[in-house]
C-alpha cells in the first residue's frame, strides 16, 4: 500500500515507522526537517518537507498514486483540511485524520469522513485502567511487604 | 459574526456598523480586541473562533452571516465548516491567502471565497496576452461562471461561424469584442476573428474545455 503521512510528530513518525517496517510504501511529509529525526534510522521510506494542506505539496509528494492519506498533526484545522482534500480533490480511497476536538471530530464523521479522536480514545484507556485498578488489591509494596512474585516459587 | 480582527476585519466590522448591520467579531488576541472594543464599543469577543463551544457562546446560531478572516486557510475552512454544519448559518464568507485553496474551498460548500492573492493574480493576467481565458465571475448556485476568451490568430476557429464550433455542454457564446473594443451579440453566422474576446458562460468544470475549443491550445496545467 502507498501511503503518505501528514505530520512526523510522535505519532505519525510511530504510524510510519510501522507501516515501513510492514512493507509499506510511505511518504511522511513535514513543515519542519527536524521532526524527522523521530523516524528510526531503520526507516526506509520517503521525508518530504512540506505543507500538507497545500496542493502542489501534495502533488509532489505523490498523492495521485496514493492508496491512503493519514493526517497526524497536532492542529485538527490542519488535519480535516488536508484529510479533505485528498478525498474531494485527489480521491485518495483511504482517508483518515486526526481530530483532537471531540465536537469537530464528532462534525466531521458526520460529514464523511474517517476520523480518529485520541482526546476520546486516551480519556477511555484512562478510565479503563483507573477501573481495574480500583477492582485489584491494594499494591503490597505499600504495605511494606517484598515485592511480589519473588523466589518463592 | 466575523471570525479574526486582523485589519481586514476590524475595517470590514467598521463598515458594517456604519450600514447598520449587527455586528460581533471573534478574537484571539486580547489585546487586538481591546482595541476594536475601544474603537466600536462591545462588539468583540476573545476567544478561538474555531472552537464551537467560543461559537455557541457568541451566538452563532443567530447568524445569518459567518466571514472567516484569520490568516490560515485552514481556519477559515473549518469557521465556515463548523458555522455551516453546525449552526446551520446560511451564509458563508472565508478569506483565503492560498488562491489555489479556491477549489477545495467550493467543494466544500463554502458560500464566497476572497482571496487578495487571487484579486491581484486576476488584474496581472488581464494584462497578460499569454493567458487566454479569464474567469470574470462566478454566478451564484449551478457552478456556472463567465469567462473571457482572447482568440488567438492561429485557433481553427478563425473564420469560421459561430454555429460550427463544438462547445462543451451548457456553455453559451453570449459576446464578441473585436479587437476594435466594438462588441457584437453573436448569432450562429456570425464569424470569429482573430484577437477577439469571446465572453461566454459555461459550467465551471467545462472551463478547460472550452478553452481548447476556442483558442485550440491545451489547458495550463491546473491544480
Amino acid at each position: 500500500m502507498r501511503v503518505i503521512i501528514m505530520g512526523c510528530g510522535r505519532r505519525g513518525s510511530a504510524l510510519a515507522a510501522m507501516l515501513d517496517s510492514e512493507g509499506h510504501d510511505v511518504t511522511v511529509l513535514d513543515i519542519d526537517a527536524a521532526a524527522f529525526s523521530f523516524l528510526p534510522d531503520s526507516f526506509g521510506g520517503t521525508e518530504i518537507v512540506a505543507n500538507g494542506t497545500d496542493v502542489d505539496s501534495l502533488r509532489r509528494a505523490g498523492i495521485e498514486q496514493a492508496d491512503a492519506f493519514v493526517s497526524t498533526t497536532r492542529g485538527d484545522n490542519r488535519n480535516v483540511m488536508a484529510a479533505q482534500m485528498a478525498k474531494h480533490i485527489f480521491n485518495v480511497s483511504r482517508v483518515i485524520t486526526l481530530v483532537h476536538d471531540p465536537i469537530r471530530e464528532e462534525m466531521y464523521r458526520s460529514l464523511g469522513l474517517r476520523t480518529v479522536s485520541p482526546t476520546r480514545i486516551v480519556a477511555q484507556s484512562l478510565k479503563e485502567a483507573l477501573l481495574a485498578e480500583e477492582s485489584m488489591p491494594e499494591p503490597s509494596l505499600s504495605r511494606g511487604e517484598a515485592p511480589q512474585g519473588g523466589n518463592e516459587g | 459574526m466575523i471570525v479574526g480582527g486582523g485589519k481586514i476585519g476590524y475595517f470590514l466590522a467598521r463598515q458594517l456598523l456604519e450600514d447598520q448591520h449587527e455586528v460581533l467579531i471573534v478574537e484571539q488576541n486580547a489585546e487586538k480586541a481591546a482595541q476594536i472594543a475601544e474603537d466600536m464599543g462591545e462588539i468583540v469577543m476573545i476567544g478561538d473562533g474555531c472552537e464551537a463551544a467560543t461559537m455557541e457562546r457568541a451566538g452563532m446560531g443567530r447568524a445569518d452571516m459567518a466571514i472567516a478572516l484569520t490568516g490560515d486557510d485552514e481556519d477559515n475552512l473549518v469557521v465556515c465548516q463548523v458555522a455551516k454544519h453546525k449552526f446551520n448559518v446560511p451564509h458563508t464568507i472565508a478569506r483565503i491567502n492560498n488562491p489555489k485553496n479556491e477549489r477545495i474551498f467550493k467543494m466544500l460548500g463554502i458560500d464566497a471565497t476572497i482571496s487578495s492573492t487571487g484579486v491581484i493574480l486576476a488584474h496581472i493576467e488581464q494584462e497578460l496576452p499569454s493567458h487566454p481565458m479569464i474567469p470574470l465571475m462566478t454566478l451564484k448556485g449551478g457552478g456556472l461562471e463567465i469567462v473571457e476568451v482572447k482568440i488567438p490568430p492561429d485557433a481553427q476557429v478563425v473564420g469560421k461561424p459561430v454555429k460550427s464550433i463544438l462547445l462543451p455542454q451548457k456553455s453559451l457564446i453570449t459576446l464578441i469584442i473585436g479587437a476594435d473594443g466594438q462588441a457584437r451579440l453573436p448569432t450562429g453566422d456570425t464569424l470569429i476573428q482573430a484577437g477577439d474576446e469571446i465572453v461566454a458562460v459555461t459550467m465551471l468544470d467545462s472551463e478547460d474545455a472550452l478553452r481548447s475549443a476556442l483558442t485550440g491550445m491545451p489547458a495550463p496545467q491546473r491544480y
